[in-house]
């Protein structure tokens, strides 16, 4: 039968892949302070079932009121995602099902009822439970949007890097062959590590940038105070093990995606002894002529610190984009192929597909013979099917522009966090000798007034252009956490499973019209409500805690 | 355990889910009724508040059944969600559109107002069963689609997708099938008929209970009826069918023959529909009583929804595994017959569907948990006193 009713058009792929990313991005708005702020709440909450003070009580149930709002918008997008696998990319639904809707199932029976029945125990049970158990339901809620967290990620880590899984000829499509491969890749261990300490730091810079704003306003004082205490420190652990979960992802990154690793570094052509880019002039609206070896210009760089990132050795070879296109030896002596090659390949592996149905469905299993040796030919060209609907090997360089320039956002904000969370941590607590010397030396370069050098007080503590600066933090939070995924995915492009399967070889059956609709129609509804969300949450911090809290 | 077992297996934990959101569409069901309940704000807002405590559930079950299917049946999730894609569409917009609602709407700075997202309460509370229950009867009436998996080795596609709609309308064309309209509003009248039990059951106020049970008499008899036209069409219909090499062919009166075969399905659909029944006859005979005895009107005896619940469960599961078990095209192509997907070229592997099982035995846990969280949430019912005491109420 041939495709009498294919209405898809090119348009469709690129619509699909801009809601998508719309959703993906919108998501990740409202995900990352839930986690956070989970933490941080917990923390606040802890603290009241210990003291059962009005104070803490308040604090906890402050926070929970913010939680509330920008919960609700996690929900609403994250519905959209799960099912936009199906609507938008039904190939890949069921090219890969057989794997990717397992983690999707045990996110929604493990994690979705916790985190939706201990979040209306945490919202609707301050008198009706008893405060243990109100307490054990605010950590469940964390856990439960943590868990959640996992699945959806360890399916995002398949993607990047699939294992444990086979083609099965007769189905025609990928099987699981081993769960704990999937669940417990390398690559899943990373990415969940990285992404929600990462949303920590989320949560602790919302914390303390509204805590900020109530110190400059003069008003909430001990609530500000008190819980800049608590989000300082989750936010300062959180920017340290981000750097190092980052680091481990990088390398991670290199052994799997080595051509994400290329556009991330703008490196055309790489080498032994490859140094790391600081910064150089990528534009970004352009992408580069990388087969004309122009590497980028006024290139700022740490001396074999690529090298170093990727292999653990000063001189170990990093491929560039042009080896990658081009075919080259790696060090232990196997042979990279060319993407001609794998093309070529590729398109074996089809043919060889279709000859091992063809074979089948005339003789049967009559000839095991014949059908066996069909069948190993099929798998030795196997793992280049996907290059097999590939016409154009320049398709396989993602965005150099995007992913360099977002990698370097990412890693240089969160450079600023750790510089960021380490004065606040030093200001705002008492640490002997350590804090005296800061505040005097930050009084000596007219950073904190004289006054204040000496004070104990926290509140003195922090200057008033601290207190701006933390205003600002969380614009560039957001920045960062979008940035990093911004590199995860556009360099993953154009494969929706990394060798596996191009995006055009996953997308749905519609045509470009539909999707450009319904685009349009989440971007006004997602839009609006994000404006609605911000509104209600200025509303709710202007308002403040309980008017009854405190103050003292 | 073997392959037909867990295909089996997988099918039944499906049809639950489905027929657990069919049960947890009361959120819907009520919200649909928003401005018919509550005469003033007051009492939209205790509405408002006690659907709000558990729209939850329904929106999770809603994803927990999608990723269920995704996982057991890919090649429906494909198939279905990927052709009838404006169908889905709607669905999930206006559960986004749910979502949102009941957070924001009586928050300050809300520059929208209250009145749009109790507006959107109710397209969702409409369109959201009507959708979902047209979507479900098409397991029934079959859906326009062509599957070919041997398009991933065309070499001339543009694409090599496996699943088509043979149409333009993507799903759209399934509503101007009467008999899906018809399953469609029965599954909306369920909603409402099960909300207004709820309400019954979860609001402690006399004005709303007694307006509620005037509501509850004509959404039960439009259900009632839409039912059973609908179960006379199914028993009178062909259905498709499948023979051991997986040939799908037309059956006279299939889903009668699933009935008689399957008598253990018929059975437990039998008592569900009798507990529905009880669950809305009982409330309204307290209404008709002269005399009622006080201990009848006391907020923890009026507890149709209960019998209306687990009834709407007994009913369903069977009814949805009737689409599927004992050789039945559970996905059924108008468009090309062969394509029509069954329980068995449709599911995923032994691997995936083994490892499943064993965390599918985590759901008795899960519910235990919700059911010890709903009553201690419930424990006390929701009163306009608590409304105004409580900072966190919608």
């Amino acid at each position: 039968m041939t495709n009498l009713f294919l209405s898809i058009d090119a348009g469709t792929i690129d619509w699909s892949r801009a809601q998508f990313a719309l959703t993906a991005i919108y998501h990740w708005l409202f995900v990352p302070l839930t986690l956070g702020l989970a933490v941080i709440m917990g923390i606040a909450e802890t603290i009241y079932y210990k003291k059962r003070t009005d104070f803490w009580k308040k604090t906890a149930q402050f926070w929970q009121r913010l939680f509330g709002v920008n919960f609700a918008m996690g929900v609403a997008t994250g519905i959209i995602l799960e099912f936009e696998f199906g609507t938008n990319w039904s190939n890949y639904s069921w090219f890969v099902g057989d794997i990717f809707g397992a983690p999707l199932a045990i996110e929604g029976i493990v994690a979705f009822f916790m985190e939706s029945t201990f979040v209306a125990v945490m919202f609707f049970g301050w008198k009706k439970v008893s405060a243990g158990f109100h307490l054990a339901s605010t950590w469940l809620t964390g856990l439960g949007a943590t868990i959640s967290a996992w699945w959806i990620l360890v399916a995002n880590a398949w993607m990047q890097y699939p294992v444990g899984c086979t083609f099965n000829p007769d189905t025609m499509r990928n099987e699981m062959t081993s769960f704990v491969e999937v669940a417990l890749s390398p690559f899943a261990i990373d990415k969940f590590c990285h992404t929600v300490i990462s949303s920590w730091i989320i949560g602790a810079v919302f914390v303390i940038a509204v805590s900020c704003w109530y110190l400059l306003k003069k008003r909430h004082t001990r609530l500000a105070i008190q819980s800049i205490k608590i989000a300082v420190i989750v936010g300062f652990i959180a920017a340290l093990g981000a750097g190092a979960t980052g680091h481990k992802s990088g390398q991670t990154v290199a052994q799997v995606q080595p051509m994400k690793l290329a556009a991330m570094e703008a490196l055309y052509n790489g080498g032994n002894e490859m140094d790391l880019t600081m910064i150089a002039w990528v534009n970004p609206f352009k992408q580069p002529d990388y087969t004309n070896e122009a590497e980028p210009a006024m290139k700022l760089a740490m001396p074999y610190g690529l090298s170093m990132m990727a292999t653990n050795t000063l001189d170990g070879y990093v491929p560039g984009i042009n080896d990658l296109l081009n075919g080259y030896t790696k060090e232990d002596g196997t042979v990279e192929l060319s993407v001609d090659e794998k093309i070529a390949r590729g398109k074996l592996a089809i043919q060889a597909l279709a000859d091992y149905r063809k074979f089948k469905a005339e003789n049967g299993n009559s000839k095991p013979g014949t059908l066996l040796y069909k069948k190993l030919f099929l798998e030795e060209n196997m793992p280049y099917f996907g290059y097999g609907y590939v016409k154009d090997k320049h398709d396989l360089v993602p965005s150099v522009p995007i992913n360099f320039w977002a990698f370097r956002t990412m890693v240089g904000l969160g450079c600023l966090f750790i510089l960021f969370f380490g004065v606040v941590l030093i200001l705002i607590f008492d640490i002997p000798m350590v804090s005296l010397i800061f505040r005097r030396l930050f009084s000596a370069l007219g950073l904190l007034d004289e006054r204040s050098a000496d004070a104990t007080s926290p509140a003195d503590a922090m200057p008033r252009w601290l207190c701006w600066a933390a205003i600002l933090m969380l614009p560039l939070a957001y920045i960062c956490s979008e940035s990093g995924w911004l590199v995860a995915e556009f360099g993953r492009q154009p494969w929706t499973i990394q060798d596996m399967l191009p995006t055009w070889a996953a997308v749905s059956d519609l045509q470009s019209s539909s999707v450009m609709i319904t685009f349009f129609l989440f971007l006004i509804l997602f839009t609006t409500m994000l404006a609605v969300e911000i509104s209600i949450l200025l509303k709710q911090i202007k308002k403040g805690p309980d008017a009854t809290l405190n103050d003292k | 355990m073997t392959y037909e077992f867990l295909q089996h297996y997988w099918c039944f934990i499906v049809s639950l889910l489905g027929a657990l959101l069919v049960f947890l569409l009361f959120v819907q069901g009520a919200n649909s009724m928003i401005f018919t309940l509550g005469k003033n704000q007051e009492e939209r807002r205790l509405l408002i508040n006690s659907t709000g405590r558990k729209w939850e559930f329904t929106f999770t079950t809603l994803v927990t059944f999608g990723g269920a299917f995704f996982a057991s049946y890919p090649l429906f999730y494909s198939t279905s969600f990927g052709g009838a894609y404006w169908l889905w569409m709607l669905i999930l917009f206006t559960f986004v559109l749910q979502a949102v609602s009941y957070e924001f709407q009586n928050k300050i700075g809300n520059f929208l107002g209250p009145k749009t997202f109790q507006c959107f309460l109710v397209l969702n509370g409409i369109l959201g069963p009507l959708l979902l229950g047209g979507a479900v009867a098409t397991f029934f009436e079959g859906s326009n689609f062509i599957v070919e998996k041997d398009n991933l080795i065309n070499a001339d596609a543009l694409t090599p997708i496996i699943s088509h709609w043979a149409n333009a309308s993507h799903g759209l064309d399934a509503l101007l099938n009467p008999w899906v309209l018809v399953f469609g509003l029965a599954v909306l009248f369920l909603a409402r008929t099960l909300g207004i039990l709820y309400m019954m059951n979860n609001i402690n106020d006399d004005e709303i209970r007694t307006r509620s049970r005037y509501q509850l008499a004509g959404s039960a008899f439009v259900f009632v009826v839409l039912f059973v036209v609908y179960l006379v069409h199914l028993i009178l219909k062909d259905g498709f069918a499948y023979d051991e090499s997986g040939k799908i062919f037309m059956e006279p009166n299939k889903y009668l023959h699933n009935m008689i075969d399957m008598w253990y399905l018929t059975a437990v659909m039998l008592v569900g529909v009798v507990l529905v029944l009880w669950g809305i006859i009982s409330e309204l005979l307290k209404l008709k009583r002269e005399d009622p005895d006080p201990e009848d009107l006391e907020p923890e005896n009026i507890d149709g929804i209960w019998y209306a619940g687990i009834g709407t469960v007994l009913t369903v599961t069977p009814l949805l595994l009737m689409s599927a078990w004992n050789h039945t095209a559970y996905y059924p192509s108008t468009a090309d017959l062969q394509s029509s997907l069954t329980m068995e070229n449709s599911c995923s592997s032994y691997f995936t569907l083994n490892t499943m099982f064993w965390v599918s035995l985590l759901v008795p846990f899960v519910l235990a948990y919700i059911i010890y969280a709903w009553h201690k949430i419930d424990s006390k019912k929701i009163s306009r006193t608590e409304i105004e005491a409580d900072d966190h109420a919608y």
